[in-house]
């Protein structure tokens, strides 16, 4: 394989990956206040529904990208009250969100199917974008995916070294001791939920206005479980989460590159399965690494609702 | 006295269907260790929690310095500068020393430098005799260290009053007297201590002032000069003539029920829990592993219970090997958990259910279950057992903590079981139902082999006819309860002195 | 000052849990009015047409059962598994394995076996192949401790892409005339149906399971270990009760029931494997368990309430041209008010006045 053929590879996999790798930092930062959110799909596409009519209706992809944040964010509100103040059932409040979200988005979608509206073009950085492979494949990118270089490392030193962070980890591993050290764990949990939600729309808007781009019903195709699956895997670490997304996005470069360049190694349907089939076996390799195991696990108070006896 | 610190006046707190404080008056001087005294469930915990910010209190008030204050929240009340040390460590396990005593500062606002964080912390560790490393992760310290975190907590946000809760269970004889010279040096700066207790000894020894609690009121509010020995504090504790000691007939021990030789086990992670225990069981005898909980007993037991394996060594049940006990075997075996709640029952099924949990075995025809049979059953064991309950049907989490360990001792002896394990069971008790517990067991001895795991020296010398002291997973000696010499000798086996 | 706040009820309680019902069905109705607007159309009108669509005729209410049935049985395999706390997210694609057994027996092995055999073995191969792909999932929660939410539902999209392979390729009708899947199934493979109507005996499978389940778990020792295990996993510990095996052999009982769904939908209504077999049946389930609060008999009520939505919505699409996907949307707002009516029910008001 060749020099340009490597560019290509790594340029298609970094743009796979951003709206998996948006909804997964969210997710991991609603899974470390303490609150499961299974509705990643279905924010996700009201995000990108959202995104892209509001680009459309106004010709600004800023404009796209707020909207599709202030809705992912509302959606996550109404998990938020279900979960955090009703004390639901977090997994069927998740799996309710997503069954509202995706048909909602295909509900109102409707009208917007095959239009082409605002899109993301490719912004090359300059001198950056020189260098060999890396270069381009990195810094020619649509500007959503600058922002998410300068997220992940912003949101891992947030989690590591403020005190909001520190506020947030231990609202999720142990609400009780939080709240005796009079943090608001309620409120914590909300605005964590929130910003998850904020984060899932952010990359359904990706998906529509850079990625695709245009709105099509089920446009996420799974990518919001895949989300969840990778805050596993990153063990609820934005950087290992990360690096999830990107292997990912890699398997589906490796689809894609070999369904365009029609190599008949591996059948079409089996190319498709991968990424899922993927996504499982990661799964696997993690649960089962038991050195990882004994040092890292979910936020002890994961799913389950705070309640201070009174 | 000086002008009391702080004032609570006519505090009351309900919770569904008990009166937990009603109207009580307590004054807390400054530079003074205040003892809160009562047995379980009188309501100091409530009323410190009251305190502490936690709960809110139904009536009354709390004076702080003369003036009124109202705490919403227990961030309130560390503002005011009030702080508890609970029962359960309200710690993060997962996060480190310097983690959690960061957490919840005023100070510093936004960006945490970890550095000085653990340079405070060792500062205040070596001023107040609290060792402990800043960078160990919580939930591998042991129960006594993780206790030092906590009041390190409270010492770095300056707290002017500082709540323990039940400090000494979780102690050492060794950890408690390094406690009391950390909390006199304390007092000593002008903070004031508040010491909830149950142990009259304790309350000898270290408090000022002594305040007596009974069925969520005050009784009693005394210096200890004015009490003349600890019969006197128990009566005042349990309002009759407690007898502090159990009438215990001797019972000639029968064959080996449980016998261990050389047993080693793991726990959950992999590291050594306990090793080379040996001991046998009798019939007829109470045997007691005492230990500060956390030294192995839970694994040792879940080794019992056959839910985790033996990594080395031989157990023999009833004289056969434990592994390939059948269910026969399993079935005369009654096992009494600690966590009578979460691990003992079923607190969302009904009683007859949860009678079912460890017999349904006896109720099975080809499968179906035979339900009406254990109902009327169920109806039997609540008569007898005098469990008070509103019939088979209640549910489980209907029951009070009393109540529900009579139905599960009920449960377990139902089976006619030639083997006791009994782990804590009567933590949480009142001394009535405790009482209770210990006949019916001393009972079970002309039946059974009796296996006591307990924390509670009391507990553990009222009842049993041999004593094995348990430290960091191996018996430090096995005692003879007749032998008054031996007993002397328990103290420092606690703390890792072997016998001998 | 007047505070108040939740205060849970010792006991759950039951008016309050149908008073909660009621609420919930009303809420859910106005939040579908809602909808409605926005897309400009009259809900009024818009639940005239749904309602006339689902009622109006014999023919709509045998249509109703028809949907009624694959909902049963996937609302019953996710009930099986939600009552020891395993989320089995896979229905759908259990539903598609199930179909593909059923329409690999039918075609390829009907001609071999002597013709009363065809059906049992069609019926069997669904519940197999069903039970087959829930076990994957299942086998590795149990042995290695996977999310079995993120397994099935992986699982889901894998069934999805195999079934279209099959039937746009190795199994396809070579006399097709372009519309992809396979050939027509033998009829000695085909569920017989009620005379007149579409309604297939698919519902007698689905009404006997819903019995069966009901009788395992009141009167059994199984089920009575699936509650204890529900309820208290550590409960069910200490009583030496085998978790591990029964969460793999539930996992195999809910994905087997989940396949004869599919098997139902290929035998009973569409006669071959084709595209229409995953229509979000698998999901719907999802909230037909927990309408019924994993109550069997619940959830063959809840799976006739929400296949006379499905139909209704069909209705609108074709009066209103409004997207059937209103559907879904008023099922997920409906979801979302019982479980914000379960408050009532298992919490109460308190309010009192304090002294300022």
């Amino acid at each position: 394989m060749n020099l340009h053929t490597l560019t290509f590879v790594l340029s298609i996999t970094l743009q796979s990956s951003m709206a998996v790798l948006f909804a997964t930092i969210g997710e991991v930062f609603t899974e470390r206040s303490g609150v499961l959110n299974l509705g990643v799909e279905g924010v996700m596409l009201m995000g990108a529904l959202s995104g892209f009519a509001t680009a459309y209706g106004t010709q600004s992809l800023a404009l796209g990208m707020v909207a599709a944040m202030l809705v992912g964010g509302g959606l996550s509100l109404v998990h938020a009250l279900f979960t955090i103040t009703v004390r639901a059932n977090q997994v069927v409040c998740g799996l309710a969100l997503t069954a509202v979200g995706m048909g909602l988005s295909s509900f109102l979608g409707r009208p917007l199917i095959g239009r082409v509206g605002a899109r993301f073009s490719a912004w090359p950085i300059p001198l950056l974008s020189d260098v060999p492979v890396l270069g381009s494949a990195l810094f020619n990118q649509a500007t959503p995916v600058y922002l998410a270089y300068a997220l992940v490392p912003a949101v891992w030193f947030f989690l590591f070294h403020t005190r909001a962070g520190l506020n947030l980890r231990s609202v999720g591993e142990n609400p009780a001791a939080a709240d005796s050290a009079g943090i608001p764990v309620l409120a914590t949990r909300y605005v964590w939920t929130a910003f998850g939600g904020m984060m899932a729309g952010l990359g359904g808007a990706y998906l529509s206005l850079a990625y695709t781009p245009g709105w099509k019903e089920n446009m996420t195709s799974g990518q919001g479980w895949i989300a969840i699956a990778m805050v596993i895997f990153g063990l609820w670490n934005p950087w290992r989460a990360a690096l999830g997304a990107f292997l990912f996005g890699g398997v589906n470069a490796v689809q894609f590159t070999l369904e365009a360049n029609q190599i008949t190694l591996v059948p079409s349907y089996i190319l498709r399965m991968l990424p899922y089939l993927f996504t499982i076996a990661i799964l696997v390799l993690i649960t089962r690494s038991k050195a990882i195991r004994a040092r890292v696990s979910a936020p002890a108070g994961l799913g389950v609702p705070f309640e201070r006896e009174e | 006295m000086a002008e009391p610190a702080i004032c609570l006046r006519g505090i009351t707190k309900r919770f569904p269907g008990v009166l937990a404080n009603d109207g009580i008056d307590l004054s807390i001087g400054t530079g003074m260790i205040h003892a809160l005294l009562g047995e379980n469930g009188a309501g100091k915990t409530t009323l410190m929690n009251v305190l502490a910010g936690r709960y809110r209190p139904d009536a009354g008030e709390i004076l702080r310095a003369g003036v009124p204050v109202r705490f919403r929240s227990p961030r309130d009340a560390l503002r005011a500068g009030i702080g508890m040390v609970h029962q359960h460590v309200m710690l993060v396990a997962n996060h480190t020393v310097a983690e959690n005593v960061a957490l919840g500062l005023d100070a510093p606002r936004c960006l945490l430098r970890w550095r000085h964080i653990e340079d405070q912390v060792r500062r205040l560790s070596e001023t107040y005799g609290l060792p402990v490393d800043p960078h160990a992760r919580v939930g591998e310290l042991s129960l006594g260290q993780q206790q030092r975190v906590e009041i390190l907590k409270l010492l770095q946000r300056n707290v002017t009053l500082l709540i323990l809760d039940e400090p000494t269970a979780v102690l050492t004889p060794t950890e408690i007297a390094a406690l009391f010279v950390t909390l006199r040096r304390i007092a000593r700066e002008g903070r004031s201590v508040i010491f909830i207790t149950h142990k009259l000894d304790e309350v000898m020894e270290i408090a000022d002032r002594i305040t007596v609690l009974r069925r969520g009121r005050c009784v009693a509010d005394l210096v200890p000069a004015d009490v003349d020995n600890r019969r006197e504090l128990a009566r005042l504790m349990v309002g009759r003539e407690v007898l502090l000691d159990i009438h215990r007939e001797p019972v000639p021990p029968g064959e080996v029920v449980l016998e261990l030789r050389n047993c080693s086990g793991d726990d959950a992670r992999g590291h050594p829990a306990f090793r080379n225990m040996s001991f046998a069981v009798r019939r007829g005898e109470v045997f007691a592993i005492v230990g500060v909980a956390g030294n192995g007993q839970a694994q040792l037991l879940a080794a019992l219970a056959g839910s985790a394996s033996f990594s080395s060594g031989q157990a023999l049940l009833f004289g056969k090997p434990l592994e390939s006990a059948g269910c026969r075997a399993r079935d005369q075996v009654g096992y009494i958990p600690e966590d009578r709640a979460a691990v003992g029952s079923v607190s969302g099924l009904d009683l007859t259910d949860n009678v079912l949990l460890t017999t349904y075995h006896r109720f099975c025809r080809r499968g179906v279950l035979q339900r009406r049979a254990a109902r009327a059953r169920t109806q039997g064991l609540l008569a007898r057992f005098q469990v008070a309950a509103a019939g088979p049907d209640a549910l489980g989490r209907q029951l009070s903590g009393g109540n529900l360990q009579k139905l599960i001792l009920a449960r377990e002896l139902s089976k006619e079981p030639r083997l006791i394990i009994a782990d804590q069971p009567t933590h949480g008790l009142d001394i009535g139902a405790t009482m209770n517990v210990w006949n019916e067991l001393l009972r079970q001895r002309a039946r059974a082999g009796i296996l006591l795991v307990s924390g509670d020296l009391t507990e553990v010398l009222s009842l049993s006819d041999r004593i094995a002291v348990i430290f960091r997973g191996e018996l430090m000696g096995i005692l003879s309860a007749a032998d008054p010499e031996a007993i002397a000798e328990i103290g420092p086996m606690l703390a890792g002195v072997r016998q001998g | 000052m007047t505070r108040f706040r939740l205060e849970q009820r010792v006991e759950p309680s039951t008016a309050g849990r149908y008073a909660g019902y009621a609420v919930a069905v009303g809420l859910a109705g106005c939040m579908g009015g809602i909808v409605f607007l926005l897309v400009g159309a009259n809900p009024l009108t818009a639940y005239t047409v749904m309602a006339r669509g689902a009622f109006g005729s014999l023919h709509d209410l045998s249509e109703i059962v028809v949907k009624a049935i694959p909902l049963m049985l996937c609302g019953l395999a996710v009930g099986v598994a939600a009552k020891i706390q395993v989320w089995n997210v896979g229905g759908e694609g259990q539903l598609v394995l199930g179909g593909i057994g059923a329409a690999g027996v039918a075609l390829f092995l009907a001609p071999r076996v002597p013709p009363s055999l065809v059906l049992p073995l069609v019926v069997a191969a669904g519940f197999l192949a069903g039970a087959l792909w829930a076990f994957l999932a299942g086998i590795l929660r149990t042995t290695l401790g996977v999310n079995e939410i993120l397994t099935t539902l992986m699982l889901n999209y894998v069934a999805i892409y195999w079934v279209e392979h099959l039937y746009f390729g190795p199994w396809r009708d070579p006399m097709g005339m372009g519309f992809p899947g396979t050939a027509i199934l033998p009829e000695v493979a085909w569920l017989p149906r009620l005379p007149g109507t579409r309604i297939h005996l698919g519902l007698a499978l689905a009404l006997l399971a819903a019995v069966l389940l009901q009788a395992v778990l009141s009167r059994t020792r199984w089920g009575y270990e699936m509650r204890v295990i529900g309820e208290n996993e550590q409960a069910a510990r200490y009583a030496g009760m085998p978790i591990q095996r029964t969460i793999l052999w539930v996992m195999c009982l809910s994905g087997g029931l989940a396949g004869l769904a599919g098997m139902t939908e290929v035998s009973g209504i569409h006669y071959r494997l084709q595209q229409g077999l995953a229509v979000g049946y698998g999901y719907t389930g999802i909230i037909v368990a927990w309408l019924a609060r994993l109550h069997p008999g619940g959830i063959v009520l809840a799976a006739l309430f929400l296949a006379s939505l499905l139909v209704g919505g069909d209705q609108l699409q074709a009066v209103m041209h409004l997207p059937s996907a209103v559907g879904l949307v008023l099922e997920g707002a409906l979801l979302f008010c019982v479980l914000g009516s379960d408050l009532f029910s298992r919490y109460r008001l308190r309010w009192w006045t304090s002294r300022a």
